[in-house]
């Protein structure tokens, strides 16, 4: 059974800087979508799985944010901590058409 | 989308394609590439080549396509239009364009000119024989060969340094050649009587006729040179006559243009003539009353012109203090400095006269002042370094003659002189390249020839007499290289370089930018991470101020916000208070801010100042404004910087002040807020010595005295709590604002990124700060001169900036508010 997914614009990606993130506000969760400096898009909820840091200010490198509260590593793929730190924080799938963001909201 | 506008570039045009007005191009391009439209015009037709090296082609050393500097393709590849066998013959200064003997017309926004020098021709009869050439550019040397090729005599008028390298060529080449000299030994500018005498000898014993104090009357011959008539009435037959007695600076262009001239074309510390728009580079012209002629000083102003072109202000030329060494195989010769003696000069001389080797240093009050070397001129590079330096030698005077390996008693072994130069010791004059470049760039390249060592770091590129150090160098580099890597810790799990290293790339290498450091220090990952980013972003604004462009995406978040983050993810705010000081108008604007944005807590901090909690990241840019409009700007409490200056109420008030301590903190304040530096700084002023201000526990303080003001550094109250040592005492608030300028740059220039002045001081040692701020107060004001040279673009409100919505916008906003 194909299950349906709904896409979100959200922007494009030349209104998130590189190696940077900007927020979507979807009710009351904040979604830091990221973009590397490989012009790569994620999107995570943007609460650090530690003690809550908002992820979207943390500096961006290679494919991974670091919480700028207590610089957990965080995968932007994943969502997962890195190295010796266990968590895990919400990831959403993202897909790029002519520039435009989307992101599964709902997905998870 | 984006809308920058397409301005037209700027054209440049260079007169003269040699050595000076190339690597002036070099320079610029490395700065400002894609700033100009490039023209340049040579009178030669050819490529630029390198003139010092003429000697070794005429001696059949080298080639000249050995000696070409700059190919067809690197004018191509720099998008240049070169236009040789051109000779510039006029400027219009009013229409802004040159145009040359071909009658080719070329506009200019900026014009340099760069025409060298020609040979001195004395105004003897038969000057303008055939069969009498100069020693200047690659038709002479044709010329010469050609001649030589057909053997016969050769007499050169001129024992100086281009003379004697032209009657070795010539000899080597098959001709009986007579160096005819009108003063009473060789290079009598460069060697003093002993050397000169000494080379005098060599070249006899090598078959070359040397005739002292001998005044050229005429050149004889009929329809073509036959023979020098001297003075004395002695003739000497000469199939062909090289006049080597000196240049003039060629100067005709500039002249005829209209531009102030002496014995070159004048011009300023920026390298600017009389007219803004055009700079003028290398033997045409005449700084401060001086001209030169040798490759060192016209690179330097190169340089100063390549950075006032890039739109530069601030780089300047004060002029040059040259070294020589002659280009003759086998001759080993050096000089620097001022050797003359005299009054309150002492000599120290060494003489083996059966190795043929001759030493003289020439010292004034335990300086070196000048230094002579003959057969033996390894350490010439050694002495051109104090002297530069104006190092104080009495302590090693005993075995200074017998250089450098000999110093500290230890026995010498092959290399171990230059093994013992410091990093900082200069081994190509030429090229202004240093030890510690050579081999970092061995290292960090891994580089294993000559050529590769020249290509990376331009040692050894252009004259060559320094080929032999920079040999000895890689053998000594590459044998180390098998060593097991000891040594303090990399930077991070994205690299082996240490700290130390990937500063000294930055500097050496000239790198500007985190991508550039990572490619050229191998950098493991693709784009580092949140612990050497941040670092490199530091070292590159330090290393290059004004020029490097500051990442933010390299920044912590509070560097970024301006304001420091809290752990619910709202930041606290605290504007400035200069020295501590505050009015009712300050307070009532902050107390306005804290009803508007609802800011649940006000506290008053350590440093003297008022810090707003809990508010909102949205809410920054509008709390900025309000505190702006009321005087305020940013405190940087969230900055690797100046934090604050505390301070006591001192004499104003204080029964017992001895100095108006909070004026002394403003000054302070003013002197170095907005200053990045390595770590946090904090300063503090006491008006007497029960020190209220606390300022023995911080990076610097001041404790004020009776008679004058004690600086004390490397305090720290923080988790590992240290008294401040005592720096220095000082008489007035000039020094102690001196000092504290020097202070923050030696520290910004030498700590490791977040290391506070206390590990700092403990690493370097207290002795090595005295040293370099007390003891040597030329490198103090140095120091001093380079901080606020950096806070001349440090010292904008980054408040301001933001609360207008000029910069960072986005940091502030939302993306998207769905749902």
């Amino acid at each position: 059974m194909h299950q349906m997914i709904k896409w979100t614009a959200v922007g494009t990606i030349d209104d998130i800087p590189r190696q940077g993130a900007r927020c979507v506000k979807a009710g009351d969760t904040k979604v830091a979508v990221f973009r590397t400096a490989d012009d790569r898009i994620f999107a995570l909820e943007d609460r650090c799985p530690h003690k809550n840091g908002p992820l979207s200010q943390g500096i961006v490198h290679a494919g991974r944010v670091t919480c700028p509260l207590h610089n957990w590593v965080i995968s932007l793929e994943t969502g997962r901590a890195e190295g010796a730190d266990e968590g895990q924080t919400n990831s959403y799938p993202v897909k790029i058409e002519d520039q435009t963001i989307y992101v599964a909201l709902g997905a998870i | 989308m984006q809308h920058s506008l397409q301005t037209p570039r700027e054209r440049l045009v260079v007169v003269g394609n040699g050595m000076a007005g190339i690597r002036t191009l070099e320079d610029l391009l490395a700065k400002a590439p894609g700033r100009y439209d490039i023209t340049v015009f040579g009178a030669e037709p050819h490529p630029n080549y390198n003139r010092i090296m003429l000697s070794p082609v005429l001696a059949g050393e080298k080639t000249f396509d050995q000696i070409v500097l700059n190919g067809l393709d690197w004018y191509e590849a720099n998008g240049i239009t070169l236009l040789t066998g051109d000779r510039v013959e006029s400027i219009d200064r009013v229409q802004r364009t040159v145009t040359a003997m071909s009658g080719r017309a070329v506009a200019y926004d900026k014009l340099l000119i760069a025409t060298g020098s020609n040979p001195f021709v004395i105004p003897v009869p038969g000057a303008t024989l055939p069969g009498v050439v100069g020693f200047r550019d690659l038709a002479d040397v044709d010329a010469m060969l050609e001649a030589a090729a057909r053997g016969g005599r050769a007499v050169v008028i001129g024992g100086g340094l281009l003379g004697l390298e032209a009657a070795n060529g010539l000899k080597v080449k098959g001709m009986d050649v007579t160096v005819v000299h009108l003063m009473d030994t060789l290079m009598e500018r460069q060697l003093d009587r002993s050397a000169g005498t000494l080379l005098q000898r060599e070249l006899e014993r090598r078959g070359i006729a040397v005739l002292t104090g001998a005044d050229t009357a005429e050149i004889v011959g009929d329809g073509r040179v036959t023979g020098v008539r001297l003075k004395d009435g002695q003739v000497l037959p000469a199939d062909l006559v090289v006049m080597a007695v000196g240049i003039r600076p060629n100067l005709a262009l500039g002249k005829a243009a209209g531009l102030a001239c002496g014995r070159g074309i004048q011009v300023d510390d920026a390298m600017v003539t009389s007219d803004p728009a055009i700079l003028a580079v290398g033997e045409c012209v005449e700084h401060r009353g001086q001209t030169y002629g040798l490759v060192a000083p016209l690179f330097e102003m190169a340089r100063v012109a390549a950075d006032r072109l890039a739109g530069g202000t601030e780089a300047a030329y004060t002029g040059s203090v040259t070294s020589t060494k002659l280009k003759v195989t086998g001759v080993d010769v050096f000089s620097a400095g001022d050797f003359s003696g005299g009054k309150d000069c002492e000599d120290i001389t060494f003489r083996d006269a059966a190795r043929g080797v001759y030493k003289r240093v020439v010292l004034k009050g335990n300086r070196i002042l000048g230094a002579v070397l003959y057969g033996d001129t390894r350490d010439g590079g050694w002495y051109f370094q104090m002297l530069k330096d104006g190092q104080d030698v009495a302590a090693i005077r005993d075995t200074l003659v017998f250089g450098q390996g000999y110093q500290g008693g230890g026995a010498a072994s092959p290399g171990a002189a230059l093994a013992a130069l410091p990093d900082s010791a200069e081994i190509c004059g030429c090229n202004g390249v240093c030890k510690g470049t050579i081999v970092t760039a061995i290292t960090e390249k891994g580089l294993t020839s000559l050529d590769e060592v020249r290509a990376h770091t331009k040692a050894s590129a252009s004259c060559g007499s320094c080929t032999g150090q920079v040999e000895q160098l890689l053998a000594l580099t590459l044998g180390d290289g098998y060593q097991a890597q000891t040594g303090p810790k990399p930077m991070c799990k994205c690299t082996d370089r240490t700290h130390d290293e990937a500063r000294r790339a930055i500097a050496m290498l000239e790198l500007k930018s985190i991508p550039d450091v990572m490619q050229a220090l191998e950098w493991t990952t693709p784009d580092g991470c949140a612990s050497c980013r941040p670092a490199l972003n530091y070292y590159l604004m330090c290393a290059w101020p004004g020029e490097y462009k500051d990442d933010s995406r390299s920044r912590f978040v509070n560097e970024r916000m301006h304001a420091n983050i809290q752990k619910d993810g709202t930041y606290s705010v605290v504007p400035r208070m200069w020295g501590g000081l505050t009015t009712s108008a300050e307070l009532r604007a902050i107390a306005d801010v804290v009803d508007k944005f609802a800011i649940p807590t006000v506290k008053v901090t350590g440093g003297q100042r008022i810090d707003l909690f809990g508010v909102k990241k949205e809410d920054l840019p509008a709390v900025w404004a309000d505190l702006n409009a009321a005087g305020m700007v940013s405190g940087h409490a969230y900055a690797k910087g100046l934090r604050t200056v505390k301070t006591c109420v001192g004499s104003e008030w204080c029964r017992f002040g001895t100095q108006d301590s909070t004026a002394l903190g403003v000054k302070l304040e003013r002197l170095t807020w907005g200053s990045w530096t390595p770590h946090k700084v904090k300063l503090a002023v006491s008006g007497c010595p029960r020190n209220c201000a606390e300022a023995t526990i911080k990076d610097l303080g001041v404790v004020c005295v009776d008679s004058g003001y004690e600086l004390h550094v490397g305090g720290n109250g923080g988790m590992h709590v240290r008294a401040c040592d005592l720096l220095v005492k000082v008489d007035t608030e000039e020094e102690v604002l001196e000092y504290t300028g020097a202070f923050m740059q030696l520290y910004r220039e030498e700590a490791r990124y977040l290391e506070r002045t206390a590990p700092w001081l403990e690493r370097v040692g207290l002795a090595y700060l005295k040293q370099r701020l007390v003891d040597d107060p030329k490198g103090r004001t140095s120091l001093n001169a380079r901080f606020l040279f950096s806070q001349s673009f440090s010292q904008d409100d980054p408040w301001a900036e933001r609360a207008s919505g000029a910069t960072d916008r986005h940091e502030f906003s939302l993306l998207a508010e769905v749902g």
